[in-house]
């Protein structure tokens, strides 16, 4: 069993070689298709969370949003999507972007929402602007969690985006699905290659995030570490 | 027995499911017990077996990692590769070694508790504070006594946390095990999805997703139960 196994992973190999051309079409609309609900997410989500956070208002909204967000399947999200709003691009990214925000904002808002009092009191006694305070002492120290919740987002988003093929999302997910057209070895190499997707696209967020944390924080960064903590 | 022709009865659908309407609770009723209910009854069993599973390993591997500081590292480090890949990959690579079969699908589902769980219980056993472990030595007791009678009930709150995370994110992941093998609520999804039949993907979208509620609820309950002494200082 295992030496078939392994077969179908040297055939997997050659599917690799010989039909990167397609490989690649599939891994950029992926990309495109992932980065897209990202980048509206994170424009929703995360100013969104930050404001909350530093007025320290909506608690009980930010916190059951993850809460709600981590028991909606995918399958059922992207299900209903289609049901409801037809086969194509915009469904699959609507229903990508109402999976990415809850894990942003519930992160976002407790990150502002639990800075020290304490350091905000020193900074504003020094004469900051609220403004002031929120760019220099309460975001970077809210980095952490803030990258905590934009990489779980991630994570989400390209396993949804996988399941989105059903609905016409296109991407790598076309192939998954596929096996009748496929075969074995072009769901593995398919299945391989969004799994790289996925690993690098997350160690690539922990770099931006030790880039952009403060000298004197960064050995904090986990290299590389999805969080899975709960969020009370 | 007459010569007539047999023609089978195939029933008649109703006018709501004929129009394709959105929500036909009648189909609802007559497919509680053929359809739905068998798939829920799945559904909780993969998510019973993946999570127990997943909850002996990841216990093991949290409390050598709490003995042993160099265990902890290599075991987050594969338990977070595994978490990242995406579900419907992990069960296709998994598809050549183990087949199309429920393995395939628990071993997948299994691996992505293990993470949240490890994290979970061995930052519980971490927040003990060390008065605590200094009052237990001095009291006389052995290491083995300290871990069963003061470290695991006090991290009692943050792994039940961590077993809520890991029960309601195996509810929702278990529907995609649908594309492996045809058990729990995923099934009919797909099967509904094929058939643009929109009564079916809400039903059983929304079993799903109560399910996963309703195993939140049960899991505080049961954490109230087990840490009485937590009780007052909720009160307070």
């Amino acid at each position: 069993m295992t030496l078939a196994a392994l077969d179908v992973f040297a055939d997997s190999l050659h599917f690799l070689v010989d039909e990167h051309e397609l490989l690649l079409d599939k891994t950029w609309e992926h990309m495109l298709l992932s980065g897209a609900a990202l980048a509206v997410s994170i424009a929703i989500a995360l100013p969104l969370g930050v404001v909350l956070g530093h007025v320290h208002r909506g608690s009980f909204v930010a916190v059951n949003l993850a809460n709600i967000g981590r028991a909606l399947p995918t399958l059922v999200v992207i299900a209903v999507g289609y049901a409801f709003f037809g086969i194509g691009f915009t469904t699959v990214l609507i229903g990508l972007v109402v999976l990415a925000v809850p894990p942003i904002l519930t992160n976002a808002y407790v990150a502002v929402d639990q800075v020290e009092p304490d350091a905000i009191e020193a900074a504003r006694g020094m004469g900051m602007t609220p403004a002031q305070v929120l760019r220099r002492v309460e975001l970077p120290l809210a980095l952490p969690l803030l990258f905590a919740g934009i990489r779980t987002a991630v994570i989400f988003v390209i396993a949804t985006a996988t399941i989105a093929a059903i609905a016409g999302g296109g991407g790598l997910g076309d192939i998954l699905v596929n096996q009748a057209s496929y075969r074995v070895e072009g769901v593995v190499a398919a299945a391989l290659c969004v799994s790289a997707l996925a690993l690098g696209a997350d160690a690539l967020l922990g770099l931006v995030q030790r880039a952009l944390t403060p000298q004197g924080l960064k050995d904090e960064v986990p290299a590389f570490e999805p969080d899975v903590r709960p969020i009370v | 027995m007459t010569n007539e022709p047999v023609i089978p009865d195939f029933g008649e659908a109703s006018s709501c499911i004929a129009a394709k309407s959105t929500f036909c609770p009648d189909w609802v009723r007559e497919n509680w017990e053929p359809v739905l209910q068998p798939a829920l009854v799945q559904h909780i069993e993969l998510t019973i077996i993946a999570v127990g599973i997943g909850f002996v390993i990841a216990l093991a591997a949290a409390l050598a990692a709490h003995r042993l500081r160099h265990v902890e590292r290599p075991f987050a480090f594969a338990a977070a590769v595994i978490y990242t890949i995406p579900s419907l990959a992990l069960f296709q690579l998994l598809v050549p070694f183990t087949g199309l079969t429920v393995t395939t699908v628990e071993v997948a589902l299994v691996g992505y508790t293990l993470l949240i769980l490890f994290r979970n219980i061995l930052a519980g056993l971490r927040s003990v504070p060390g008065e605590v472990l200094e009052a237990a030595r001095g009291m006389g007791l052995t290491p083995t006594q300290t871990l069963v009678r003061v470290e695991l009930p006090l991290a009692v709150p943050a792994i039940v946390a961590g077993l809520r995370i890991a029960v309601v994110s195996t509810i929702a992941l278990a529907t995609v095990a649908a594309f492996v093998v045809s058990k729990g609520l995923g099934g009919p999804i797909l099967g509904a999805l094929r058939l643009d039949f929109r009564t079916e993907i809400i039903a059983a979208g929304a079993l799903a997703v109560g399910l996963a509620i309703a195993a939140d609820v049960l899991l505080v309950l049961a954490q109230r139960v087990v840490t009485p002494w937590a009780a007052s200082r909720r009160a307070a």
